[in-house]
């Protein structure tokens, strides 16, 4: 490759880093992912210009079909299943890089000459994560598309079968990076990685899925990064270390926001039938405790007469899809002189950011969407809390009580705002089983009923006030 | 050989670091087009794809090459334009106050 290439692939690498530079905010946002797209066409065409193409059917084809595919898909997409499309495409992108790499080695082969040992390596660590990522993002979408089960799938002696998968896989690496002239080695290598991405993905429960989504997103950049070291190439190197550390980042911080360990996610099956039959210790003991109900009459003056509102979202509102219905809700109050803002938990939606893209798509502006950090200290001067459809981010026993399954899991504080309005369908316990006191506590009234519903009573109430 | 595996080891290190500083900055709200857009970056595999696919014969690695580019083309195309879709939807508060 000429060293004038080089240079522009550098140049499109600066572009992504600009790029993603200009994603830290939303003002720029969307000038920085065109700048990115900028650099990819720059890569592409610089490419196809000096790579010494013999023919080009097949690329042109080959590129024609994957652009009307990947741009049905993006036009296609409902905002909900954004995780699906994500996963989908870290399939697409771990696919590709571990086709390279597998490609590179068999080219090797037929061409009889010796894989230099540090192309070795790479080549199977770019097939290994790259194969897992694909095996593991189709799991995953299929999982998020409710193709396959939600739930945690285990089976006996699931660890020591993964234990001997990856030893087997590790013998089969070392002979085949010391000893490569060997095809049928190699197929079972790419084998057992698309089995590892599998089996790796299926012991994960639905609610986990941001985790794993994120930790793909991250694999699928390091399978092109590897796919950089085996073909010599700095500009593959830089954008995949680019996003797979995005990945990291993402993934920390969705650890965190459920208070778990990545082993725990990975290794721990939350949510199988086993633990999620479980029942707390405090779910029988609260239960003469009764929770205070609120009528929508009552609730909708509560709104319109506040000064501060802050509505809590969670995923049960996405739903039942009363986004705009609580935009118009918001505004209401606004026009009576209150201001409303929206407290986004971390692990709100189904992945990280989903539940922002959710109320930007019902025109609600991103300035008043406000992180966990940024808005707990407001609940304090905050006149009514509205939290609709979470449950668990907002358990003061995951402040409090040590003996929460929760305890530790950082939340939303809810339950220092003057006063609580629950919206929920019933009292039955969120997610992770866990009885939840803030429902009884004295400033906190329940108004029970379908998200949408009750927030389009609340609408044409605090309209006729 | 091991001279040439240093200098890539070096850059990816490097751009890691990079990556991470760049990353962190990026506000909590903007994570699902994060995910999307470095998506799309990760389709940058096209270039191997390309590249990998060059003689145009009918060989098993060509073959596979020419897969590796629609693959990678889904990523670049589906991602950059999800996340251009998603960008436009964020909006500012209309400055109104009187």
């Amino acid at each position: 490759m000429s060293p004038y290439v080089m240079l522009l692939y550098l140049l499109s690498a600066v572009m992504f880093i600009v790029g993603l530079k200009k994603l830290s905010s939303p003002a720029t946002a969307r000038n920085g992912n065109r700048i990115a797209a900028i650099g990819m066409l720059l890569a592409i065409v610089a490419t196809l210009v000096f790579g010494q193409i013999m023919s080009w059917t097949g690329i042109i084809a080959a590129m024609i079909t994957g652009s009307l595919i990947g741009g049905l898909f993006a036009k296609k997409v409902k905002m909900t299943d954004m995780p699906q499309m994500v996963a989908l495409l870290n399939g697409f992108g771990g696919g590709a890089s571990a086709l390279v790499a597998a490609a590179e080695f068999l080219r090797y082969l037929n061409e009889g000459s010796s894989v230099p040992v540090n192309v070795g390596i790479s080549i199977q660590l770019s097939v290994l994560i790259g194969a897992v990522t694909f095996s593991g993002s189709l799991i995953a979408f299929g999982k998020l598309q409710e193709l396959v089960t939600g739930r945690a799938v285990t089976y006996p002696f699931q660890k020591t079968v993964n234990a001997l998968l990856l030893l087997t896989m590790l013998f089969l690496m070392v002979t085949l990076v010391l000893n490569p002239d060997q095809s049928n080695l190699f197929y079972a290598m790419v084998g057992l990685s698309l089995l590892l991405g599998v089996l790796s993905v299926v012991p994960i429960g639905g609610a986990d899925m941001p985790v794993v989504i994120s930790l793909l997103n991250s694999y699928s950049g390091l399978a092109a990064a590897m796919t950089g070291f085996v073909i010599n190439n700095h500009g593959l190197i830089i954008s995949g270390a680019l996003v797979g550390a995005s990945g990291i980042i993402l993934t920390n911080i969705m650890c965190k926001g459920m208070n778990r360990s990545l082993a725990n996610v990975l290794f721990g099956a939350f949510g199988s039938t086993s633990s999620a039959g479980a029942v707390g210790p405090g779910a029988s003991g609260s239960g003469d405790q009764v929770a205070k109900q609120v009528s929508v009459e009552d609730a909708a003056t509560m709104l319109a007469f506040a000064r501060n509102v802050i509505v809590v979202p969670g995923y049960g509102l996405a739903v039942a899809q009363a986004q705009h219905d609580v935009r118009e809700m918001a505004e209401l109050i606004e026009a009576k002189g209150g201001t409303v803002k929206y407290a986004i938990h971390p692990v709100a939606g189904r992945m990280p950011g989903h539940m922002n893209v959710l109320l930007a798509e019902a025109n609600v502006p991103y300035d008043l969407l406000r992180d966990m950090d940024e808005i707990n200290p407001e609940f304090e001067r905050c006149d009514v809390a509205l939290v609709i459809g979470a449950n668990d981010v907002v358990n003061p026993d995951a402040r409090s009580n040590t003996s929460s399954p929760l305890y530790g899991m950082p939340i939303l504080d809810v339950d220092k705002a003057q006063h609580v309005i629950v919206m929920k369908r019933s009292m039955n316990p969120g997610f992770a089983g866990v009885e939840n006191p803030l429902f009884f506590n004295d400033n906190t009234s329940m108004l029970f009923g379908s998200a949408k519903d009750s927030v389009m009573k609340l609408v044409s109430e605090i309209k006729d006030l | 050989m091991i001279e040439e595996l240093v200098v890539l080891l070096v850059i990816f290190v490097l751009a890691m670091f990079i990556g991470f500083e760049v990353i962190t900055k990026v506000p909590p709200t903007l994570h699902t087009p994060l995910m999307s857009g470095s998506n799309a970056i990760s389709g940058i595999a096209i270039i191997g794809a390309i590249l990998v696919s060059r003689t145009g014969d009918s060989t098993i690695p060509t073959v596979l090459g020419f897969v590796a580019v629609a693959f990678a083309m889904i990523n670049v195309v589906g991602g950059f334009m999800v996340t251009d879709r998603m960008l436009e939807m964020f909006k500012r508060k209309p400055e109104e106050r009187k």
